[in-house]
């Protein structure tokens, strides 16, 4: 069954001001459980309009969201309980931080929920270690650490409570390359370990083709397809049109493929493009030796 | 949602009136609440009360603002009126009822101040609905700037007010963003007593200060990093200045207060 479903799903900004601006029109979506989801559009799409549907936090302006069958906002008192089966962590999610301790700050979520002290002495001490933070940097307060490390303090606080779906608003953003490629693999790690649905925002399409099953595109409010990385990037020209680009690696292969090379796989991944690489030169070797 | 308060309530648009001088809307303002003053009989009230509505008309700005900007004044309305009627006992009486005597003064007086003060509020919001809070201030600091003569740093007080203004709606949205925040942690602002509720707030206030304290810190370096060293000698980027638009609305507003002086001298 589907974990997440919209229907009809529109959101309106300032209705009846002359500010109004539609940031989610018409959307239908339906997401699996256990899948890996990228969520890709240009600056301003209402990508991050549409996740804060997914947890109750903004009401639909026409439609409705399903979490796990149940309909958001029919009644207010569950949308609480929804916030704990879909973990949303913000844009610059590190300005959020507010405890005295690290500790103490990933602990909010689950003492929010109600557990009991062991079970969230475990998670918390569990969560520091899956997105690497020491023990010791545990007892200092947020405010001293250093970018990376907050935003690393800021996702433990909502991977700690475990749940259901984790959707992430461009986690990686404003990192160094290093700290990026822990980030999105710790993220893929927690995927990993705890077999829920994982839903990234980015604007990295090198991040996304890598470790996302399939992709979401939003074009100007709407879904302009949702599909495996394969399919999406195969539209290069629809996605450069809307101001979004395919990987590195694809438009270098589809460069050789212009030159007459011919690879006719799609690449969207470097490792996939190295070992396509590889075996063309395997072969070749092979033929001159013969 | 905490977006839905207006601060500075400013309703873009491009009637004449949004297209006025600041200085001279303010001026202008002034003048119309004091025509509302000296009118003092019910047919110079009546030219006020005719100036209001054409002005308004002219605006273009939707009546359901007007309703909005008049409802925090209807306790005192309601308050006035009920004095005037209870406590003026001079006139003819109308009506009678165990100590309740209305009579036609009261009445009279009732209606008269009850129009005064409704044309008072909807004319000085038509000046913050079609004025942004930044041309406002601009506005009062070249209308004020003859008291940097006696050492009022008029500028200085101007900026502050400005990059009050200025920041009032970031905050707003800031805090929008950390509360959404923290609810998606399971933070509960909605039920509890006054003391839970109270605590509720240490994880939105706190990220809220930190980031007040940053942001401050930011802009006193972007400014100094650009010379800003207060008024002496400084140019703007948006002249203020005078055009036929603002002209006419002088004659316009002379011609309703020459309609109040009549009405008072010939009634
Ligand atoms: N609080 C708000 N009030 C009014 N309009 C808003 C608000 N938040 C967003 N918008 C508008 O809604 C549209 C979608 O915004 P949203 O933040 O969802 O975009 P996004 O896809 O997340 O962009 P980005 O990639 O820059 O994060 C934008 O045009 C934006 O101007
Ligand atoms: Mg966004």
């Amino acid at each position: 069954m589907a974990v997440i479903r919209t229907e009809n799903l529109t959101y309106v900004y300032g209705e009846g001001t002359p500010f109004r601006k539609v940031a989610v029109d018409n959307v239908d979506l339906s997401i699996d459980e256990g899948e890996f989801i990228g969520v890709i559009g240009h600056t301003g799409s209402g990508k991050s309009t549409l996740i804060q549907h997914f947890n109750g936090l903004l009401k639909p302006t026409s439609g409705s969201v399903y979490i796990d069958g149940e309909r958001l906002w029919d009644d207010k008192a569950r949308l609480r309980p929804i916030r704990f089966k879909v973990g949303l962590v913000f844009q610059y999610p590190e300005y959020q931080l507010f405890e005295e301790t690290c500790y103490k700050d990933i602990a909010f979520g689950p003492k929010n929920m109600g557990l009991s002290e062991e079970e969230i002495d475990k998670r918390v001490r569990e969560t520091a270690r899956l997105v690497g933070l020491r023990e010791e940097t545990l007892s200092r307060s947020p405010f001293e650490l250093s970018g990376g490390q907050k935003r690393r303090v800021a996702i433990a606080g909502v991977m700690a409570m475990e749940p259901k779906v984790l959707i992430l608003d461009e986690p990686a953003s404003g990192l160094d390359p290093k700290g990026r490629s822990q980030i999105l693999g710790l993220i893929r790690e927690y995927h990993k370990e705890k077999k829920n649905t994982v839903m990234l925002v980015s604007h990295s399409m090198e991040d996304v083709a890598k470790h996302c099953s399939k992709i979401l595109v939003i074009n100007s409010a709407k879904v302009f397809c949702f599909d495996t990385p394969a399919n999406v990037f195969h539209r290069a020209e629809e996605l450069s049109s809307m101001g979004l680009s395919v990987p590195q690696v694809t438009r270098v292969f589809d460069r050789l493929r212009a030159m007459g090379c011919g690879f006719d796989e799609d690449v969207y991944t470097v490792g996939y493009g190295r070992q396509l690489i590889l075996d063309r030169l395997g072969r070749a070797n092979a033929e001159v030796t013969k | 949602m905490l977006k839905d308060i207006t601060i500075g309530q400013y309703f873009p648009g491009s009637s004449p009136i949004h297209r006025m001088d600041s200085r001279v809307k303010i001026l202008l303002t002034i003048s119309f609440i004091v025509m509302l003053f000296i009118a003092g009989n019910k047919y110079g009230l009546a030219v006020g009360v005719i100036f209001t509505l054409v002005t308004y008309l002219i605006s273009g700005i939707p009546f359901k603002m007007i309703l909005k900007s008049l409802k925090p004044i209807l306790p005192i309305i309601i308050l006035t009126s009920i004095l005037n009627l209870l406590f003026i006992r001079s006139g003819e009486v109308v009506w009678e009822w165990k100590f309740i005597t209305l009579t036609e003064d009261g009445i009279h007086t009732a209606v008269f101040m009850t129009v005064r003060i409704v044309c008072l509020i909807i004319g000085s919001s038509l000046l913050t609905y079609t004025t942004s809070p930044i041309d406002l201030t601009d506005g009062i600091e070249r209308l004020l700037s003859p008291l940097k003569k006696i050492k009022v740093p008029v500028h200085e007080l101007a900026m502050m007010m400005t990059i009050a203004l200025r920041f009032i709606p970031t905050l707003i949205e800031e805090t929008d963003k950390i509360m959404a925040a923290q609810k998606a942690r399971g933070a509960d602002m909605e039920t509890g007593g006054p003391i839970a509720r109270a605590r509720a707030l240490v994880p939105i206030l706190i990220p809220l200060f930190v980031s007040s304290f940053r942001r401050a810190e930011e802009l006193a370096l972007a400014m100094e990093c650009r010379c800003y060293h207060g008024g002496e000698g400084r140019t703007r980027m948006k002249q203020l200045r005078l055009h036929f638009v603002d002209l006419c609305a002088v004659i316009y507003v002379a011609a309703f207060i020459a309609g109040v002086v009549l009405t008072n001298i010939f009634f």
